[in-house]
């Protein structure tokens, strides 16, 4: 099947410098895509390519088949974007700014189903600027959906949020998924992308630095995993078996091992701790966080 | 199923214009500025000189307050509304987000300057009532024509002036003072504040380049003695024209959907 977005050598040059250095995207249908990266990354300028606001300097881009360059209003009949800063219609309640807007679409959904779709039931008839700033976010995507798109943007959705506006805000991002729609996300959180996309790009200085699922972005599934305990009084790492000593990457207290094969080494440590009848309580084997990974992958090179 | 298409292009302009007068009633500072302080300015001013007599021909100074503050009223609802509600809209990125829809652009400019002529035309209709009831300024029934197809063409060009000045505005909290800016030299030389006869000559000549003054001259037409006809100035109309050319074009060139306080 033809891919939603497809982008190859997509680039863009600010006078000497290239924002969007030469990318390859692909984003199939139905999946959350996460697009991810620090401030500054080439993230925004790429997605507002894709949506038709900015020309490129070179590449090819498609989106539902179409270059967002010629895109028509038949094109945008089928996308919608929910852009990072635009504020609430003033003047306008929850329900008359999704009248407005499904005004300008060939075949809206329905309007009050949609507000119940972002959990805005009980402000419908609210002033949308006098919504808390989660609750305009969703109000963001009700109007982003209200023509019933294949493929959504979000522009770092969360951003500024405090934990359980994000929590809500996820919950109806991830309903999006049941509704058969493709969502191509921005965001420089982490856990916003483990949490919801199928797949992540990690864009860095212009560049896609890694792509992958959120279980092996960076080759997250083939690091090596770290087995961290802490020694009993008067036992010390030169005691441990010569195997495990020479898996041994630090001794501060804690003593840190790293491994390709975890399960052989906490099993050679725990036979070894049983034989002298040491208890390790605070035991922890555990493979690098997506966020370890990531700021890795973006690390500024010295 | 009512769709886009289905109630076709009119429809959808006056969709537009619907949400956008909703949204301009609910706004309490555009309510006073574009309602109330004609209103204001009104009374004050015909309190104050209305009995006055004025030029050669010795009129009643409420003759030059009814019409020249009908002209405030259409420039208030046409361009100080205009140039503070698109900047206000292009800066908080509603504009933008807007473009990212279906509508074709010409509907939105369309559908907002439609709801700027309906307030001008409903603003300026409630100061000639007051104009005619309060202070018995009277309007002949031949000059009604004349006077809505001024009042009418005025508003046009503000809009597309205010279209074109917005794009000098940077962000949102310089648009109401360079708005006044423009605006409060223009009202006092123009005949809208003080009646032109009384101002000096070379003051006139300058007014005239201006498209405040032909508004207010052409309103004022109708409602002068010896005025015959559906009483139109045309060549104040054709001033106003040749400013709504000048407007398109620089909107044309300069007009954009995206903030202009640049996001990251």
């Amino acid at each position: 099947m033809e891919p939603v977005v497809s982008v190859h050598g997509l680039r863009k040059r600010y006078g000497q410098v290239d924002a969007v250095a030469g990318i390859d995207l692909e984003v199939q249908r139905g999946e959350i895509f996460a697009f991810l990266g620090p401030n500054g990354a080439g993230k925004t300028t790429t997605v507002e390519i894709l949506e038709g606001f900015r020309t490129r300097t070179a590449g090819e881009v498609s989106v539902l088949g179409v270059d967002p360059a010629e895109g028509d209003a038949e094109w945008r009949n089928r996308v919608g974007a929910v852009l990072q800063e635009s504020n609430a219609e003033p003047g306008l309640t929850v329900r008359e700014s999704l009248r407005l807007y499904s005004g300008y679409y060939l075949e809206p959904r329905d309007i009050d189903e949609t507000i119940a779709l972002v959990g805005l039931d009980e402000k419908a008839d609210t002033l949308a600027p006098q919504l808390s700033g989660g609750q305009r976010r969703r109000l963001d995507v009700a109007l982003a959906l209200i023509g019933d798109p294949e493929l959504i943007f979000l522009d770092e959705p969360t951003t500024g949020f405090d934990p359980s506006a994000r929590r809500a805000a996820w919950q109806v991002i991830d309903g999006l998924r049941g509704l058969g729609k493709t969502v191509f996300l921005t965001t420089h959180y982490m856990d916003e992308a483990d949490q919801l996309a199928d797949r992540i790009a990690v864009i860095s200085g212009g560049s896609i630095v890694a792509e992958g699922t959120p279980g092996t972005l960076g080759g997250r599934n083939r690091m090596a995993a770290t087995i961290r305990f802490t020694l009993p009084d008067g036992t010390g790492a030169d005691d441990l078996p010569p195997e495990l000593r020479a898996l041994l990457a630090s001794e501060d207290g804690q003593v840190l091992l790293t491994t390709d094969t975890p399960l052989v080494h906490v099993g050679a440590l725990a036979d070894w701790a049983l034989a002298r009848g040491i208890d390790l309580p605070d035991l922890d084997v555990r493979r690098p966080t997506l966020e370890e990974v990531y700021l890795e992958l973006t690390e500024e090179p010295a | 199923m009512t769709t886009a298409a289905s109630r076709g292009r009119s429809a959808l302009v006056l969709h537009q214009a619907r949400f956008d007068l909703l949204s301009f009633l609910r706004n309490r500072q555009a309510r006073f500025f574009t309602l109330v302080l004609p209103l204001l300015f009104l009374v004050i001013f015909n309190g104050v000189f209305g009995g006055n007599e004025v030029g050669a021909a010795g009129l009643p100074a409420k003759l030059y307050y009814v019409p020249g503050i009908a002209a405030m009223a259409v420039i208030a609802a046409s361009f100080v509304n205009l140039v503070i509600s698109i900047t206000v809209l292009r800066e908080e990125g509603i504009l933008k987000r807007r473009r990212a829809t279906p509508v074709p652009a010409w509907i939105l400019i369309s559908g907002r300057t439609f709801m700027a002529i309906s307030v001008s035309l409903l603003s300026m209709a409630v100061l000639m009532l007051v104009g005619r009831f309060a202070y018995g300024v009277r309007l002949p029934a031949h000059a009604v024509p004349g006077i809505a197809i001024t009042a009418v063409v005025g508003s046009i060009t503000f809009c597309v002036l205010a279209y074109a000045f917005s794009t000098f505005i940077e962000n949102e909290d310089a648009a109401q003072p360079m708005v006044q800016a423009v605006m409060l030299p223009l009202y006092f030389i123009s005949g809208v504040f003080i009646p032109a006869v009384t101002l000096p000559a070379w003051l006139r000549h300058v007014a005239e380049i201006f498209p405040v003054q032909h508004l207010a001259d052409g309103l004022r037409h109708g409602y002068l003695p010896g005025t015959t006809g559906i009483g139109i100035v045309w060549s104040d109309l054709g001033v106003l024209a040749i400013w709504a050319a000048i407007g398109l074009a620089f909107a044309l060139r300069r007009f954009s959907w995206l903030p202009k306080a640049a996001t990251g």
